[in-house]
């Protein structure tokens, strides 16, 4: 039987697939854009099982605010890196370097 | 469940405002960019107006199914995001000038940040809390990479991007598991079941730790600092003074609500977390500083050694600690603003602004009025007693050495000397470095003049006057959330 704590170590392990990806793809933005969509996904999973867990829908109405939000950022993202791509040619991490911090 | 569409008149002012704003522009032509900056200002103008006169009860109720509260907590947050937005506002106005890039969308995306900090401070719920920090997060992407032709600028918005969603993403992973092991969303529910667990269960520890860890991101404390002095630096300047005054403020009190009103009963736990944020930020805002040569990389750490400061005020806890962080908030955002003002108006003779500190040696004979408004923003910010930066720095080591944290108020004392030098090395390089000979250009900005005029006034020793009146606001906004 498939109970709460499975949904719950599925989240967990996307989330850090997620931060992982962040941290340690050096070649593509593409790929870390995808990773912040993974963490918000994974969060959604913790929302819905938690929500038909306790049978409380407030978890659910949460989840569709996620969504939301995750394709507006996306589009944003995406924006902000083709702004990006047209000043210096490229997607890759290591280019994102002109400042030092 | 009670719609009381009166208590968020302001919000509603600036919602329904910007879009009429977005269609006039759109009929206007080349004035359209007038058109929206003075409107989005009138906006802001007549929603801290209508907080003002209201005066709503201290406690103002629970509004829209306790989604929202309008207490006199989220009115002096609102009025200081209010207010410093429509001065950088108005700063970028005059700072693009006739560039191309500066189109009619400006304000209106300030003006969305602003709504989206005004339903921050005010929201008692985990849904309405991100729904806010989002609209403020995703305007301020936008922002940060607003100069299309200048790479630096486009850099720092996908840096700001992507550190941002991982931000948000670790807060939202930390807010479910929060929902999912006490059942509700609402503040006070969160805190009542934090109130009945007697040991804390992995679940809620890993809640709370994710939580923390979202929201020092927004308010730049170390270690979730790193994408700070990137995107200050990269970001057109008058964004910059708008990314380190009003969203810094919304940012803040929005932790002191989390900690005290979802998490209060948890204190022992996340007194920690937040002693250690503060202390890492005051040391290495301190340290880093030391070897900046960009005037706005600088005062980007100087703005996480400040945030630093504001949190020895939460570690404190209480109403006293609460009090001490709001009041210092307040001082801060004018001496950020001022700040900031000051360095949009240095340019070179071509115009173009003037952001190394090494080339502004000499300014002291060149412009005197900008040097001494300058230095006096920096003494301030540095805590040198006879300026009004000086006392929020006292009450907030007063408030942890009342909470019993005295070790915390030594080292945050000595930290404030480590960090006075880099203010004093600005002021040296004003005022006694030989001058490079290189020509300098003059703007004309009266308005700004008088901001920097009246942001001066307000952090010199008179500022000392106006103790009275921030002190008891303060007091009162923090007396809400008890």
């Amino acid at each position: 039987m498939i109970g709460l704590s499975h949904y719950l170590a599925v989240a967990a392990i996307l989330f850090t697939i997620g931060v992982l990806g962040i941290f340690l793809n050096r070649r593509n933005i593409i790929l870390m854009l995808m990773a912040i969509e993974l963490i918000l996904l994974s969060v959604n999973i913790n929302l819905v099982a938690f929500s038909a867990y306790l049978g409380d829908l407030v978890g659910q109405v949460f989840a569709m605010f996620v969504l939301t939000v995750a394709a507006a950022e996306a589009a944003i993202g995406l924006a902000i890196l083709v702004i990006f791509f047209r000043r210096s040619g490229s997607i890759a991490v290591d280019d994102v370097n002109r400042m030092h911090g | 469940m009670t719609y009381n569409f009166a208590a968020i008149l302001p919000e509603l002012i600036l919602i329904f405002g910007e879009p009429v704003l977005m269609l006039t522009a759109s009929t206007m032509g080349s004035r359209a960019t007038k058109i929206t900056t003075w409107g989005t200002v009138a906006l802001l103008v007549a929603a801290s107006a209508v907080l003002l006169l209201t005066g709503e009860p201290s406690t103002g109720g629970v509004l829209f199914g306790g989604l929202l509260v309008a207490d006199s907590f989220a009115t002096f947050g609102k009025l200081l995001i209010f207010g410093s937005a429509a001065v950088t506002i108005i700063a970028a106005h005059r700072w693009f000038g006739h560039k191309d890039e500066h189109g009619p969308e400006y304000p209106v995306l300030v003006l969305l940040a602003t709504v989206g900090m005004a339903v921050m401070v005010s929201s008692t719920s985990l849904v309405t809390l991100y729904v806010g920090l989002e609209l403020n997060s995703l305007a301020a992407y936008v922002l940060a990479s607003y100069r299309r032709t200048d790479a630096r600028s486009a850099e720092a918005g996908l840096k700001y991007f992507v550190l941002g969603g991982l931000a948000s993403g670790i807060l939202l992973y930390g807010m479910s598991l929060l929902y999912g092991f006490t059942g509700t969303t609402q503040f006070t529910g969160i805190a009542a079941a934090f109130g009945r667990a007697e040991t804390m269960s992995l679940g809620l520890l890993f809640g709370l730790v994710f939580t923390f860890a979202g929201l020092a991101f927004k308010v730049s404390a170390v270690p979730f600092h790193m994408w700070t002095p990137d995107v200050y630096e990269g970001a057109p300047t008058p964004v910059t003074a708008f990314f380190a005054s009003a969203p810094k403020v919304a940012a803040m009190l929005l932790t002191v609500r989390v900690a005290i009103e979802a998490l209060g009963p948890a204190i022992d736990a996340w007194r920690q977390i937040v002693v250690f944020a503060a202390l890492a930020s005051i040391l290495l805002g301190a340290v880093a500083a030391w070897g900046q040569t960009n005037l706005k990389r600088l005062l980007a750490y100087s703005s996480i050694n400040n945030v630093g400061f504001a949190l020895i005020g939460l570690a404190a806890g209480g109403a006293a600690g609460v009090s001490s962080v709001l009041f210092y908030m307040a001082v801060y955002v004018v001496m950020t603003v001022g700040a900031f003002l000051v360095v949009l108006q240095l340019v070179d003779d071509k115009g173009e602004p003037v952001e190394e500190i090494e080339r502004i040696s000499g300014l002291s004979r060149r412009r005197p009025g900008l040097a001494a408004a300058l230095a006096v923003f920096m003494f301030s910010l540095a805590g040198i007693p006879p300026l009004f930066g000086f006392w929020p720095k006292l009450l907030v080591f007063n408030a942890a050495v009342d909470a019993g944290l005295i070790w915390l108020a030594v080292v945050g004392i000595l930290g404030t000397v480590v960090g006075a030098f880099y203010y004093l090395k600005i002021i040296k390089v004003m005022y006694f470095d030989d001058e490079h000979g290189e020509p300098v250009g003059t703007v004309r900005a009266p308005l700004e003049m008088a901001f920097i005029l009246i942001a001066a006034l307000f952090v010199s020793p008179l500022g000392y006057l106006l103790i009275g009146p921030i002190g008891e606001a303060a007091n009162t906004a923090a007396a809400a959330l008890f």
